[in-house]
């Protein structure tokens, strides 16, 4: 286990170390698929648990707004506290429906988390001053006073991203070895069991929502910062359906698959994008019916089968 | 001698139909209760309110000084009352081992985020789940997938993953439905002995008059939501009303010619 929190923390240095050589286009895509895989990491914590909410960009669009909105409108730009406060409002919202949420299981609870996200989406489609369709600008950030602006700022925000995540990834992976953590898959296998044992099941779940919501907070707050831009489509269905495809691609057994399925994903989308233009869904839902019938277990499981061969062969 | 179980005149109503009435009874420390009687004679019902599932309509429980009525299930496990299932509730998905540190964990007795945010596999989850797997002498499958297990082993991991958390009393339903004629006795030997180690109170509901016979030190005979006989097996298993009723080792007509 240390060895592969060792290897975590090299591959994050090295990721930090080689961005300035990198070509700009790949830092600023890193950038938002880091982002994107906290959300991705929560959807693991309550994916483990057998949920899946199809609604996830709901707290991921709160914590973007959260900060868009401080940075418009009180004029705060310290990026530490923007994305604490994005992370802490998705984290508020979670806590309060989780109430509702955590009370369902399988179909209806991917649903309710859906119409959930959608009424969000509603709400920010129709108000004005929030943007409406169109969404708002996120103005310039600071760090602790440091205003970078062109490549030197996408450097800074890829290295807080990075940094944020290798945080979250640490902090997960230590929860997963928390009783609450572990008892995941006695969630997902035998509820009856569990309460009586005299576990709360429903309270077990609605923790695992507010970390997950969080954690959505946390990576809407920096996706924000590194698009410099917000609209409506952050709480849209498709937003949450992109998230649970990643979820799936990285599978739910490893805590690095989640940022490593998610940079893939990226990385995909912007080369299709570029080379085959037009084909992008079709090589999503190719991508999608192959990792579901070759590696039902993601990503994640083919660290563990070379691990599993190596030790073999030694 | 002291008892750890009172109950006094507990009643249980669904609207008009009674489901259990009258029941008035103390159980010692330490004896192990048989409850016998047919399908819907009450004895689930009897369970569920003591384990807090079913909110008596009258009547109270007491856990030795404590008085339990009405109290949720959750905080009545905490306090030392465990059941096992007539259909073993285990964690299909893990191994037996696994199972047995789950339930080891989940047991704790701490504050409810202290309990939940310790480490599950703790040096002392560990040492209770290793010492509650060699006591139901099910050590040799620790890594096997619960889901592949033997019937037998599976209600033996059941009853081990009720035990683990120290609980004083323990309700057994049906310890021995599902598995066959030939495993049922040895089976609950290893049951038996391990409760009887543990210092436990048992009460287990059992259709096999054999087995109460042989493991009971008093039998409760339910029939029509009471208790219709209440003593040594060797008494209460002789009681024409019983014999009529439940055990139908002599039949109806007998008792009318």
């Amino acid at each position: 286990m240390w060895s592969r929190t060792n290897l975590g923390a090299l591959a994050f240095i090295a990721a930090a170390a080689a961005a300035p050589a990198l070509p700009a286009w790949l830092v600023s895509l890193a950038t938002i698929a880091f982002a994107n895989g906290l959300v991705v990491l929560g959807l693991v914590v309550l994916w483990r648990a057998g949920l899946v909410p199809f609604g996830q960009a709901l707290f991921y669009a709160i914590g973007a707004y959260a900060v868009a909105l401080l940075s418009r409108h009180a004029g705060w730009e310290d990026v530490f506290l923007l994305v604490a406060i994005g992370a802490a409002a998705a984290g508020i919202v979670a806590f309060l429906v989780g109430f509702l949420l955590a009370r369902y299981r399988d179909i209806f609870f991917a649903m309710l988390s859906l119409a959930m996200s959608m009424i969000l989406y509603g709400v920010l489609v129709k108000t004005q001053t929030l943007g409406s369709t169109d969404g708002f600008h996120v103005e310039a950030a600071s760090f602790l006073g440091y205003a970078p602006h062109g490549q030197a700022l996408n450097l800074m925000l890829f290295w807080l991203v990075l940094a944020v995540s290798a945080i979250a990834a640490l902090l997960i992976s230590l929860y997963f070895r928390t009783v609450a953590g572990a008892l995941a898959v006695p969630v997902r296998d035998n509820e009856i069991r569990l309460e009586f044992l005299g576990i709360s099941v429903n309270r077990l779940i609605h923790l695992k929502l507010v970390i997950a919501g969080t954690l959505a907070g946390l990576g809407g707050a920096l996706a924000a910062l590194a698009v410099g831009h917000v609209d409506p489509n952050m709480a849209y269905w498709t937003t949450s359906g992109g998230f649970v495809f990643v979820t799936i691609l990285a599978g739910a057994g490893s805590v690095a698959a989640a940022f490593v399925g998610s940079f893939l994903f990226e990385l995909a989308r912007s080369i299709a994008v570029d080379l085959v233009p037009g084909l992008w869904q079709l090589i999503l839902g190719s991508v999608l019916l192959l990792t579901i019938l070759f590696l039902p277990e993601g990503l994640g499981s083919v660290f563990h089968r070379v691990r599993r061969s190596a030790e073999k062969a030694s | 001698m002291t008892a750890i179980l009172s109950v006094h005149d507990l009643e249980k109503t669904f609207g008009s139909i009674v489901a259990a009435r009258d029941i008035t009874l103390d159980v010692p420390a330490e004896q192990t209760v048989g409850i016998i009687g047919a399908n819907g004679a009450g004895k689930t019902t009897f369970i569920n309110m003591i384990t807090g599932h079913l909110r008596p309509s009258k009547g109270t429980i007491r856990l030795e000084d404590r008085d339990i009525t009405g109290w949720p299930s959750r905080a009545i496990t905490r306090l030392g009352i465990s059941r096992s299932f007539q259909v073993a509730q285990i964690f299909p998905s893990l191994t037996v081992f696994e199972n047995m540190c789950a339930a080891a964990a989940a047991g704790g007795s701490d504050g409810a985020l202290k309990r939940v945010l310790a480490p599950l596999r703790s040096s002392a989850t560990i040492g209770h789940a290793d010492a509650a797997l060699e006591l139901f002498r099910i050590s040799p499958y620790r890594h096997v997938r619960a889901s592949t297990l033997p019937q037998g082993v599976r209600k033996l991991l059941d009853i081990a993953m009720a035990v683990v958390g120290s609980p004083r009393i323990l309700l057994l339903d049906e310890p021995t439905s599902g598995i066959s004629v030939e495993e049922k006795f040895g089976v609950m030997d290893v049951v038996m002995s391990a409760l009887k180690s543990r210092k436990l109170t048992v009460l287990f509901v059992e259709h096999d008059m054999e087995i109460v016979a042989r493991f009971a030190d008093r039998v409760l005979a339910f029939y029509d939501g009471t208790v219709i006989a209440d003593g040594a097996p060797a008494v209460a298993l002789a009681d024409p009303r019983v014999q009529t009723l439940i055990s139908g080792t002599k039949p109806e007509s007998a008792s009318h010619a």
